[in-house]
């Protein structure tokens, strides 16, 4: 039985980023962001969301084009992005393998799943695949602790993870 | 205990509103829209409703802070941002019965005059953000949210914002700076978010499992909730178990059951055999205590009693093998990666404390290291920060350093002389965002 149920990412490359302009289709979706909040600043985070979704990642480049449409500071844009974790501004793999790092995923234990994927994939923490194919992470506490270990991938929770699981999952996601 | 929270546990589509509908879901919502708002704020401060986020703060209370003759609009913020490390009982909660937590919203929303609602759930819950969304969409359909709902005069728009990786935002005022469209970095208290909050308006801020309980206080009034438990700790309560137990999960059980009970009862007691050895019974922050302990009951008052936090009511069991050394690394690993970097003595004092007990576990502990932690933990703590993430991450410390002392003892007597070649350097850590993982 498949476990596997993650789609790839699509990272768009940086040479069709270096001017960003938003398409009708996104334009609308950020307008009817901005009917939620009293602010434009308020809109940020989810706009923030809504590029990635549709680049893949974040570079300079979007994070402008943010400004502009909010009309805020391309520093202050830049700042904000960077405090959370889950902003990508440099491209990722097409998954995105996050093992929880925090207390009770290793008490079930998590590190060894870590050192599993190491091996298996002849990367580090915070470091990609030379094809492309994955970026592994360490994170702290995904919030699903009863499942420990938990490993994310791309939007996708797996819990209850053994080095058997995983390498099945790894084997199993599409190209 | 009948199930109360997690009644649609077992329904097959559990988040469906017609299962809502079929088990009892919105009648509170009928009944609650021909009440005065003040009587709702007066039926939930009488049912000792008590914040289940961590705090404990009374609910009603915090609803009574509201100035309701400020000509300005109220805000509701639903905080599922559900990041202490050993809590996922919002998780569990939003994927039996989003409509519970929409029809809580709704009723506390109108208690305190807000016509708008903003769900805040952490980035990482994309499956409850869909799940929410959908529930949402739900609601507004059968005019239970939007312009006059079910013909009462009453509006209300419920919106979700999905936050991006960052601890701190379950902080009531990190949380608004977030939905702002700022860095979550808490703000300075006062004024309070009840007068000062979201966009420089009235605020209040309750947790996913708080907001669930408001229906059943209205269903079927304060009384019956306050004999749930005991007095000043009452209600249903979602005890949310990970760590070294045969059965880990989200058990729904009155407050001021034992954690005896908890533990061996519903949990299976220790995985493998193994005897215990101790117990997080709060979410990470809160001080670990012994297994002498078990017996104390699982409540806000008689936890602080024993010297540690019921918190949130999560619940990490620790069997006989556990290396408290470890332990404290990885909490305070934990604190400082989250630590938003504003105040000196959580930023550095975290750094600090994790680099001794680093080096303790490496060998080359010092004897006058444990005596740093604890005065590192008496200045990071209780109002030397803007937050409470100062007192987080001095809980682990306290506690392993009260009840695991020997341990710790045992590491340093054993610890070899500093090597004549320096220690590789620990990644520069002053803040988020300017390092890696």
């Amino acid at each position: 039985m498949s476990i596997a149920h993650t789609q790839p990412l699509t990272m768009t490359p940086p040479e069709m980023l270096r001017d960003v302009h938003f398409d009708g289709e996104m334009e609308k979706k950020i307008s009817a962001l901005l009917r939620r909040y009293p602010t434009k600043q308020a809109a940020l985070l989810p706009v923030l969301w809504l590029c990635q979704e549709r680049w893949g990642w974040l570079p300079a480049s979007v994070l402008q084009a943010v400004a502009k449409r909010l009309e805020l500071s391309p520093a202050f844009v830049e700042g904000v992005t960077t405090f959370y974790t889950m902003y990508n501004t440099q491209p990722t793999g097409k998954y995105l393998v996050q093992v929880c790092t925090t207390l009770s995923c290793q008490l079930c234990g998590a590190s060894g799943l870590t050192a599993h994927l190491k091996e298996r994939l002849g990367i580090d923490s915070g470091e990609t695949t030379p094809d492309g194919r994955f970026t592994l992470l360490g994170v702290q506490c995904l919030g699903a602790c009863g499942e420990g270990p938990v490993v994310q991938i791309n939007n996708d929770y797996y819990t209850n993870v053994t080095v058997e699981m995983l390498d099945q999952i790894l084997d199993e996601l599409p190209e | 205990m009948e199930p109360i929270l997690l009644r649609a546990e077992h329904e097959t589509n559990s988040k469906a509103l017609t299962t809502s509908l079929k088990l009892g879901g919105y009648s509170a919502l009928k009944k609650a829209l021909i009440m005065n708002p003040e009587d709702i704020r007066e039926e939930v401060k009488k049912s000792g409703l008590r914040g289940r986020g961590g705090a404990g703060f009374p609910t009603g209370v915090k609803w009574g802070f509201v100035p309701q003759d400020l000509p300005k609009p109220k805000y509701l913020i639903c905080n599922a941002d559900e990041s202490e490390p050993g809590t996922f009982k919002d998780r569990k909660l939003i994927h039996t019965d989003p409509h519970m937590l929409i029809e809580g919203i709704i009723i506390s929303s109108y208690a305190i005059n807000a016509h708008t609602a903003y769900i805040y759930i952490r980035g990482e819950f994309y499956e409850e953000v869909q799940i929410l969304e959908q529930a949402i969409a739900e609601a507004y359909k059968k005019h239970y949210l939007g312009k006059n709902i079910l013909k009462t005069g009453y509006d209300l728009d419920v919106y979700v914002h999905r936050g991006a990786g960052a601890y701190i935002c379950g902080e009531e005022t990190a949380l608004m700076e977030s939905i702002e469209g700022k860095r979550g970095q808490p703000r300075l208290k006062p004024p309070f978010p009840a007068v000062v909050g979201l966009f420089g308006c009235p605020t209040v801020i309750n947790n996913v499992e708080t907001l669930a309980c408001v229906p059943h206080i209205i269903e079927r009034g304060a009384d019956w909730f306050a004999s749930i438990g005991r007095p000043r700790n009452t209600g249903p309560k979602l005890f949310c178990v990970s760590g070294h137990v045969n059965r880990p999960g989200v058990y729904e059980l009155p407050l001021s059951v034992t954690y005896r009970e908890i533990i061996e009862k519903h949990c299976g007691g220790v995985r493998d055999g193994k005897k215990l050895k101790g117990f997080i019974p709060g979410g990470s922050s809160a001080p670990v205590l012994p297994a002498s302990a078990i017996d104390i009951k699982a409540d806000f008052d008689s936890v602080a009693e024993a010297g540690s936090m019921f918190g949130s009511g999560a619940l990490i069991v620790l069997d006989e093998t556990t290396d408290m050394v470890w332990l404290l690394e990885n909490l305070l690993t934990f604190y400082t990666h989250e630590s938003c970097g504003q105040c000196t003595p959580c930023r550095e004092g975290g750094n600090w404390a994790l680099e001794i007990v680093r080096r303790i576990r490496r060998g080359y502990g010092r004897p006058e290291d444990l005596e740093t932690l604890e005065r590192i933990s008496q200045f990071a703590s209780r109002g030397m920060t803007l937050c409470p993430l100062g007192d987080a991450f001095c809980g682990p410390i306290t506690g392993v350093l009260t009840h695991f002392r020997g341990e710790f003892e045992q590491a340093i007597a054993k610890a070899k002389p500093l090597p004549k070649k320096k220690l590789p350097a620990l990644p520069v850590r002053s803040g988020r965002g300017t390092f890696g993982m």
